[in-house]
């Protein structure tokens, strides 16, 4: 079967503007096990040569795409229209340019891109630096992001988006991870810009502000300076230039201090900028995959169900590990049960939550979550069986939280406050606990060494797989990168040693 | 209760009705939308079914909870608390479409039913300075405690305003343990949860886990200046003035102990225990010992003989963690959180929810907030000679409404009503000048 190039297709429907990809072969393929009507194809105006036969395939792929797509289908990609080029290399991905793809690239640049969202979010995971990150995201860009001609690396970069933008539109919890991602990979990729191409991408944005004037800079000038050295920065000069912006437009800076606001408005210096535009980029992106969405659940889905279903399903989960959002486990057993299987088979952050709750009968909202929903019981429920006290004060329905357990990423990045027990012992424990919980596991003092060696050098993960190893007495290669794993993990092992043991008596 | 709680029910209706009372300048001659005024009371840029799409939360007795209330008129709001007799009354965001009918609406499959307005709101409870207060512990509070939950409104008030520019600030006493603040003004109504997850972050020092030694962690060579203002107008003061000797901070070792926990400098730390321990047998002095110790412990650290800035920050570190305000966070965070409404009466206690004044909180005394039952008390005093209006003026509580009046809502409404003629006005000129054109 040779299935070579694939063609782009403008199909009108109600409320927006699909783009049937589909691919043909150049030959008449014999074995195909089922060939689509080629009614299908309404636009066969195609520049050069038409192909003889037109087929479509149960590969086909049907992504939406918000493009101005002609056809554009010739066997030679070097003849493929170029993008225009101007001052920035970054593209803000509000539409996709003409262009034309080959069908086996349409998969390989969505996983390269992946590799690097991927690689950006286990590094984020790892608490690393932001020079770090800096720096992970260039090596990571480098690896991946790379084509063998020059000119086909913006668009490489553009379709790549877009398909992962199908692909993690589905749920919000892929959603959250893919828009978190992307607006990483933009702030950095945004940072290495120009002065020239980063005007030049605010006035894309419409972020039109005027600079603070000097006797406006004159009076905050000390609060400022204050700003600066409480993020160890140098102090501002009297040419350096601020914007004056609502602090609305700019939450992250708000939210780590790192600006001076002063009756609702933040004074933002010229390297912050990409905060204000990471911003934009966040929220055009976010409405755009609610967008996706809903086409894709409204009829997509159905349509696709036996095309590009399976393909966008392959795409997220072979890279973010198995899907723990339908809910199964432990809503068929006791508590009493639940004790036995807390101390063989919860990963410590969630064996130290269930210790507390049993002590206290009570956890704090941030420890009822993770745990909760770690057992994958409804919080109500989870109020009634195991909490014995309950704040009816959150909002349970109208709320679309999502509800599904936390990934090893979430629960790290949590900030455990007073009285709280959540988050994740090897990165919220001080040095000492640590220890202790970790003898009270039964992990031998060797392991403990390894495991705070990981702990130290900000590997969290790293340190729960070599706790997993140590008390299961048994290697787990893929490591631990959810506590739900964690759990099935172990409860494979234990199981299989059940299993074997009688073997061995007999 | 039903009576407070219908008062503030029609105050509520004021707001989001939109109804005018004042007189304002309007150009003479005859314009239709004057008619429509005239008509139906009501401001034509208002929007109408606002109130309607509110979600209010009923607490029954035995635990029953009745949320996604709605009401479309005062009258009805004040019948239904009459009728199921709540013992909480909570308030909720304005929803996209009516909250009762959130069910027919789910069915359109849209996910149309989401917030689309709320107050900014922060709940501050005392039992989460547990660790920091020797006098009471959990639910209860008493004016040796109380302090912190003055700082708290005091640090947050004023950042709400100077930094974020906001005007219409509420609080309340939450009729137990703690106080809510809501921020009423229509940009802050309008907040997104992730604007307001930044406002509650601002206000957010780490303190620590339970599982970690290290209680707050004040990084960089200086204060932001909001953290600053917070500490040398409000934390160091009370701190000294207050909290030292009221909670007894220093007087027996294990109080000490946890304070020097917080010195990472061997040398210090037992310089001053040594110096605790002998002063502890020989006690003459008549002046506090909390003072005499935190002064002591305060020369040492500044001492020139100690080096860096590290340790200076020591002192700093120990007056945060003793006096910051603690926040719970999600509350803030999301614009679906409920919150109980000002003016209920507390279950537990029969205390009212009365607003605090922020400028005169230092004054405030959450032990004699009046109870139900004093009021009812008041009330039978007062006999028959009033009109039934004004029953609320001859007591206790009317001190409370009144500051409720004056302080708050007017004002509030005054600027709901310059937003919604402005919007309207705006709206108007458009339509004009598309046709111009």
């Amino acid at each position: 079967m040779l299935l070579t190039y694939i063609g782009v297709d403008k199909v009108a429907k109600e409320g927006g503007v699909f783009f049937n990809l589909f691919v043909y072969s150049g030959s008449i393929p014999m074995e195909l096990p089922e060939v689509y009507p080629a009614c299908e194809v309404e636009n066969k105006a195609m520049r050069g040569s038409p192909p003889k036969t037109f087929f479509l395939t149960r590969k086909n792929y049907y992504i939406e795409m918000p493009l101005t797509l002609k056809y554009a289908l010739r066997p030679n990609s070097q003849n493929s229209r170029q993008l225009k080029k101007s001052v920035f290399t970054l593209p803000l991905y509000r539409s996709a340019p003409v262009l034309e793809v080959r069908l086996e690239d349409f998969e390989l640049f969505a996983m390269d891109r992946l590799r690097v969202l991927k690689g950006i979010s286990d590094g984020l995971s790892r608490g690393k630096k932001p020079e770090e990150m800096e720096q992970l995201e260039k090596d990571l860009w480098r690896a991946n992001m790379r084509h063998p001609e020059a000119s086909e690396v913006v668009n490489k970069d553009i379709i790549s988006h877009f398909v992962l933008r199908l692909v993690y539109c589905r749920t919000e919890d892929l959603r959250k991870w893919f828009l978190s991602m992307e607006t990483t990979l933009f702030r950095y990729r945004f940072r290495h810009e120009s002065a020239e191409a980063q005007r030049a991408l605010m006035a894309k944005f419409g972020l039109s502000y005027k600079a603070v004037s000097s006797s406006e800079f004159e009076c905050v000038k000390d609060k400022l300076g204050q700003v600066a050295r409480s993020l160890g920065q140098p102090l501002p000069t009297a040419d350096a230039i601020f914007y004056k912006v609502p602090f609305e437009e700019v939450p992250e800076l708000v939210a780590g201090r790192r600006v001076f606001i002063h009756k609702g408005n933040a004074y933002i210096a010229s390297t912050q900028v990409v905060s204000l535009v990471a911003t934009q980029f966040r929220s055009h992106l976010s409405k755009a995959l609610i967008l996706t969405n809903r086409k894709w659940t409204s009829t997509m889905r159905e349509q696709e169900k036996d095309r590009l279903a399976p393909i966008v399903e392959a795409l997220c989960t072979s890279y973010l590990g198995p899907d723990y959002s339908q809910p199964k486990g432990f809503s068929e057993i006791s508590v009493k049960d639940i004790d036995d299987l807390a101390k063989s088979s919860f990963p410590l952050c969630m064996r130290h939550l269930f210790e507390k709750l049993r002590e206290d009968h009570h956890l704090k909202h941030g420890g009822r979550m993770q745990l909760g929903l770690f057992l994958k019981v409804g919080a109500e429920r989870f109020d009634k069986e195991y909490a014995y006290s309950i704040r009816h004060n959150y909002g349970r329905e109208g709320k679309r939280t999502d509800y599904t357990p936390y990934s090893c990423q979430k629960v790290i990045s949590s900030t455990p406050g007073v009285g709280d027990h959540h988050g994740c012992p090897y990165r919220h424990f001080s040095e000492e606990n640590l220890r202790a919980a970790l003898n009270k596991m039964g992990v031998n003092s060797r392991a403990v060494e390894d495991i705070m060696n990981k702990v130290q050098n900000r590997h969290y993960q790293l340190a729960c797989t070599l706790t997993f190893e140590a008390v299961h007495n048994s290697s787990c290669d893929a490591g631990i990168n959810h506590p739900n794993q964690y759990f099935s993990d172990s409860q494979k092992i234990l199981q299989s040693k059940i299993q074997s043991a009688p073997e061995i008596n007999n | 209760m039903t009576k407070e709680e219908a008062e503030n029910g029609r105050d509520e209706m004021e707001i989001d009705g939109c109804e005018q009372r004042e007189a304002i300048a309007i150009p003479e001659g005859f314009n239709p939308n004057y008619l429509k005024v005239f008509y139906d009371g009501k401001h034509p840029g208002c929007d109408q079914s606002y109130f309607g799409r509110r979600e209010f939360s009923f607490t029954l007795e035995n635990d029953i909870y009745l949320r996604f209330q709605s009401f479309y008129s005062v009258s009805e709001l004040e019948n239904s608390i009459r009728e199921k007799c709540p013992v909480k009354i909570d308030i909720g965001p304005v929803y996209s479409v009516d909250p009762a009918k959130r069910r027919a609406y789910a069915q359109t499959g849209d996910n149309v039913f989401t917030p689309v307005e709320r107050e900014l709101i922060f709940d501050i409870d005392i039992s989460d300075y547990d660790d920091v207060r020797y006098c009471c512990s959990g639910a209860d509070v008493c004016l040796e405690c109380w302090p912190l939950m003055t700082i708290a409104i005091k640090v947050i008030d004023t950042s709400l305003r100077d930094d974020f520019g906001f005007n219409h600030i509420l609080w309340v006493y939450s009729g137990r343990r703690g106080v809510h603040c809501w921020v009423c003004d229509g940009k802050a109504r309008r907040l997104t949860n992730e604007q307001r997850a930044a406002i509650a972050d601002y206000f957010r020092v780490y303190m620590g886990n339970e599982n970690s030694h290290k209680k707050v962690s004040l990084t960089g060579p200086a204060f932001h200046p909001f953290l600053a203002r917070a500490y040398t107008d409000v934390l160091r003061n009370f701190f000294e003035m207050k909290l030292l000797s009221s909670q007894n901070l220093f007087s027996t070792e294990e109080r000490y102990e946890k304070i020097l926990d917080m010195i990472h400098d061997e040398s210090v730390t037992s310089e001053l225990r040594g110096k605790w321990q002998e002063n502890r047998r020989s006690t003459t002095s008549k002046e506090d010992i909390n003072v005499i110790r935190w002064e002591q412990l305060k020369s040492l650290l500044q001492s020139g003989k100690q080096k860096g800035q590290g340790l200076r920050r020591c002192i700093e570190e120990i007056v945060f963690s003793y006096t910051y305000p603690r926040l719970d966070m999600e509350v803030s965070k999301h614009m679906n959180h409920l919150l109980k409404a000002p003016f209920c009466v507390h279950p537990k206690t029969g205390r009212v929810c009365v607003p605090i004044d922020p400028n005169q909180c230092e004054e405030f005394d959450p032990t004699a907030v009046p109870t139900l039952s004093k009021l009812l008390q008041e009330l039978n005093m007062g006999g028959l000679k009033s009109e039934v209006d004004n029953d609320w003026d001859r007591t206790s509580l009317g001190k409370s409404i009144r500051f409720f009046r004056t302080s708050f809502l007017q004002p509030l409404l005054k600027s709901c009503k310059e937003e919604i003629e402005s919007s309207y006005n705006a709206k108007l000129q458009q339509s004009k000048n598309s046709i111009n054109w």
